[in-house]
């Protein structure tokens, strides 16, 4: 107990004292506002619960806001390197801002861990890590259950956007894979009043099963639709949309709708051998503790678990070099690709050279909607 | 397609293109009377449902705020703008029409929103907070601007409509709201089942449509407003008072927007930002009809919800550019004709 106020109080004044050298600074920009505001508030939220100190030295987190716009993102990535001098970035929360990022990260010879799923070029490799789970590992939980299932054709309806292309081309990849027939592939807009025509072309096509690739509460009116129309076969939704907002937005309309997401979800229910369940608990407990029961999310897990990757990776740099030089950041890179497995709310995360995705399919289950609420889906 | 799949289509379509054509209507309007491209006019109808639905959970909508602020900052302003130019003398009527219509919606909803009102004390309670926030903007923003160019106009109206953006956020969050429906299912017909949102949205926006007939055509206030949407210096050469127009064309603008709100709540899940696109679609409509003829314009809002709904059943990643597309033949064809008309003018 002592030991932990003397920390805290180490902790407070290092935090209150300006630019000390051996703090590690972090830089986290997120899309707090704009378009991608739901997403990203969580991340915010996390990061108020991120302890101040990490392997022993403290810790400034620099939380900004780009807007969901890639030119702040941009901004803020140029602000973390030449103002702040921060020694490793996380974000953004959106695929556009965190792509947008990378080309600061990469100049600056500074890691940046990727908040949203990113496509990384060969060149980028070395600077830039991606921390969620991409969306083929997750589309493959889908189409694993369509097999386990025995279904045969699935239809797709999903957003007109960079999101609804991720999961568009794994699905159609994924399926083929499998001897799955693709039916039909439907867009939409996130702000469109009517899908109507859109579901009614899904059921002309008719499909064993659908995917919504959306997220969030939009997810709920192509969810409610189908179900206005009589479709009676399973509806998969993308990882985005295990938030609290799809299951109120969609009511009733919404059980039994399943979804492939990160282990934090059911945590609770995980067997006591995985080593993700003590992980996600303890993350629950304090982010909750914060924000109230049933606050918290696979998206909040993303934040707590850059930190915790942030926290293993700087355990082993600060062997090497002191916070705030370039050696410093080339360690902590090199530390965080060392393929060392590393347990978060989401995942076990092992980062080598050659892979900076780092997941495998212990970093998915299959949950549905139940009573309002995510479970295990047996 | 056949016909099952053709009528529930066609119903969609009407449907969303009889909201397009209410907010068409009070673009049109807008324009007519005081040159302003009203382009918040959806984020009046999101305003509307928005308010709506948090009604309709038992709370005290954030629109009450809205309201408050616009109004304590329209009173101050004008009082200091007539302490300015020492003229008293419209003060008083000015303050009372500003403060006492918006004070009476507020403290309405204050009181009744957390006793659950029934559905049509709480459909007035939205018309109420939401129809002066289109006078408030027009006394505020756009009359103290009102011998602008037309572009200058146009620019500030789309500055209106991301400031009620950025003030729907704070006061409803990121997140999407869905009324619950007034009927729930559909009326079997025999050939089709009709859901019984359509017959009222049908219902109301013919009544509205009629009433407003009926305003301009037979009232004064209706036919000096047509005066000055035709030719604003003569009108007010036979001693109509332009501005007074603004104003009511601006009110009647926002019920128009209330209402649509009310209509489309039920049936759709709604964000803070879902207006303008919902804006650009009426207007897609009014210009079809060369921004001058209601009727008109109401047909081609009719037009563009049939489109957009065969859109996206015949290829949906396309639907918008199709539906924003409609706009270049018809442009073509405006312009076309106005080419003609005008070489024979010379003649």
């Amino acid at each position: 107990m002592m030991k932990s106020v003397a920390a805290a109080l180490v902790a407070a004044t290092a935090f209150s004292a300006p630019a000390l050298a051996q703090d590690i600074k972090v830089g986290l920009s997120g899309t707090f506002s704009g378009p991608n505001a739901a997403n990203g508030i969580p991340y915010r939220n996390a990061a108020e619960v991120f302890p101040k100190t990490i392997a022993g030295t403290g810790v400034q987190w620099i939380v900004v806001d780009d807007a969901t716009d890639p030119t702040t993102a941009v901004k803020n990535a140029r602000r973390f390197v030449d103002e702040d001098k921060v020694d490793i970035i996380l974000g953004s929360t959106s695929t556009v801002t965190a792509s947008a990022m990378t080309d600061v990260a990469v100049e600056a010879k500074t890691a940046q861990i990727a908040l949203s799923p990113i496509q990384i070029a060969p060149a980028k490799r070395p600077w830039v890590f991606n921390l969620p789970q991409p969306v083929p590992i997750m589309v493959s939980a889908i189409v694993e259950d369509l097999k386990k299932r025995k279904l045969k054709s699935i239809a797709f309806i999903g957003y007109a956007d960079g999101w609804g292309d991720l999961n568009w081309n794994a699905l159609t990849a994924e399926a083929r894979k499998a001897g799955i027939e693709v039916t039909t592939g439907e867009r939409y807009n996130r702000t469109d009043t009517s899908v109507t025509a859109q579901v009614l072309k899904v059921i002309a096509s008719s499909p064993d099963a659908v995917l919504v690739g959306a997220s969030g509460s939009a997810a709920a009116l192509p969810q409610i639709t189908l179900k206005d129309q009589g479709f009676t076969g399973p509806i998969y939704h993308t990882h985005g949309t295990v938030v609290k907002a799809f299951i109120d937005a969609a009511g009733k309309a919404g059980e039994g709708a399943l979804m492939p997401t990160g282990p934090v979800v059911a945590a609770a229910e995980l067997p006591d051998s995985n080593p993700i369940k003590p992980v996600s608990l303890d993350f629950i407990s304090k982010y909750e503790a914060k924000w109230g029961k049933g606050s918290a999310s696979p998206v909040a897990g993303y934040a707590w678990d850059a930190m915790l990757l942030v926290e293993a990776a700087a355990k082993e740099a600060l062997k090497t070099a002191k916070p705030g030089t370039p050696e410093f950041r080339a360690a902590l890179r090199d530390a965080l690709q060392s393929g060392r497995e590393v347990a978060g709310t989401n995942a076990v995360y092992r980062f080598t050279a050659e892979d900076h995705y780092g997941v495998d399919e212990r970093a998915r289950v299959l949950v549905v909607v139940k009573d309002g609420a995510f479970r295990l889906a047996k | 397609m056949n016909a099952t799949i053709a009528l529930i289509l066609l119903q969609d379509g009407l449907t969303s293109g009889l909201i397009y054509g209410l907010l068409a209507l009070s673009i049109l309007l807008v324009f007519l009377v005081t040159r302003v491209l009203w382009v918040p006019a959806g984020d009046f109808l999101v305003l509307g449902a928005l308010t709506l639905a948090v009604l309709r959970q038992g709370e005290v909508p954030g629109t009450v705020w809205i309201l408050a602020g616009l109004a304590a900052v329209t009173a101050i302003v004008e009082t200091w703008r007539a302490w300015r130019a020492g003229d008293w003398r419209g003060w008083p009527r000015l303050i009372a029409l500003v403060v006492v219509p918006s004070a009476a919606a507020v403290l309405a909803t204050l009181w009744l929103a957390p006793q659950n009102a029934p559905v049509p004390v709480a459909i007035l309670l939205v018309l109420a907070l939401v129809t002066p926030i289109g006078f408030l903007t027009y006394r505020l923003v756009f009359r103290p601007m009102v011998d602008q160019p037309t572009l200058t106009l146009m620019f500030v109206a789309v500055a209106v409509h991301y400031v009620l953006t950025g003030l729907g956020l704070t006061a409803f969050g990121s997140e999407s709201f869905r009324s619950p429906p007034f009927l729930p299912g559909r009326l079997d017909v025999g050939f089709t089942r009709l859901s019984y949102q359509l017959l009222i949205v049908l219902a109301v926006s013919a009544a509205l449509m009629a009433a407003l007939g009926l305003f301009f055509g037979r009232t004064l206030w209706g036919k000096a407003l047509r005066a000055t949407a035709m030719q604003r210096f003569g009108a007010r050469l036979v001693g109509i008072r332009t501005e007074s127009m603004g104003a009511l064309a601006f009110t009647i603008a926002a019920l128009i927007g209330a209402v649509s709100g009310v209509l489309i709540g039920p049936m759709t899940a709604l964000y803070y930002d879902s207006g303008f696109l919902v804006s650009l679609k009426g207007f897609v409509g009014t210009v079809m009809a060369g921004m001058a003829s209601f009727p008109l314009s109401v047909l081609g809002a009719l037009l563009v919800g049939l489109v957009e709904t065969g859109a996206s059943f015949y290829a949906s990643p396309f639907k918008e550019a199709i539906v924003f597309g409609l706009l270049v033949p018809f442009l073509l064809w405006r312009s076309a004709v106005q080419i003609r008309t005008r070489g024979k003018g010379h003649e």
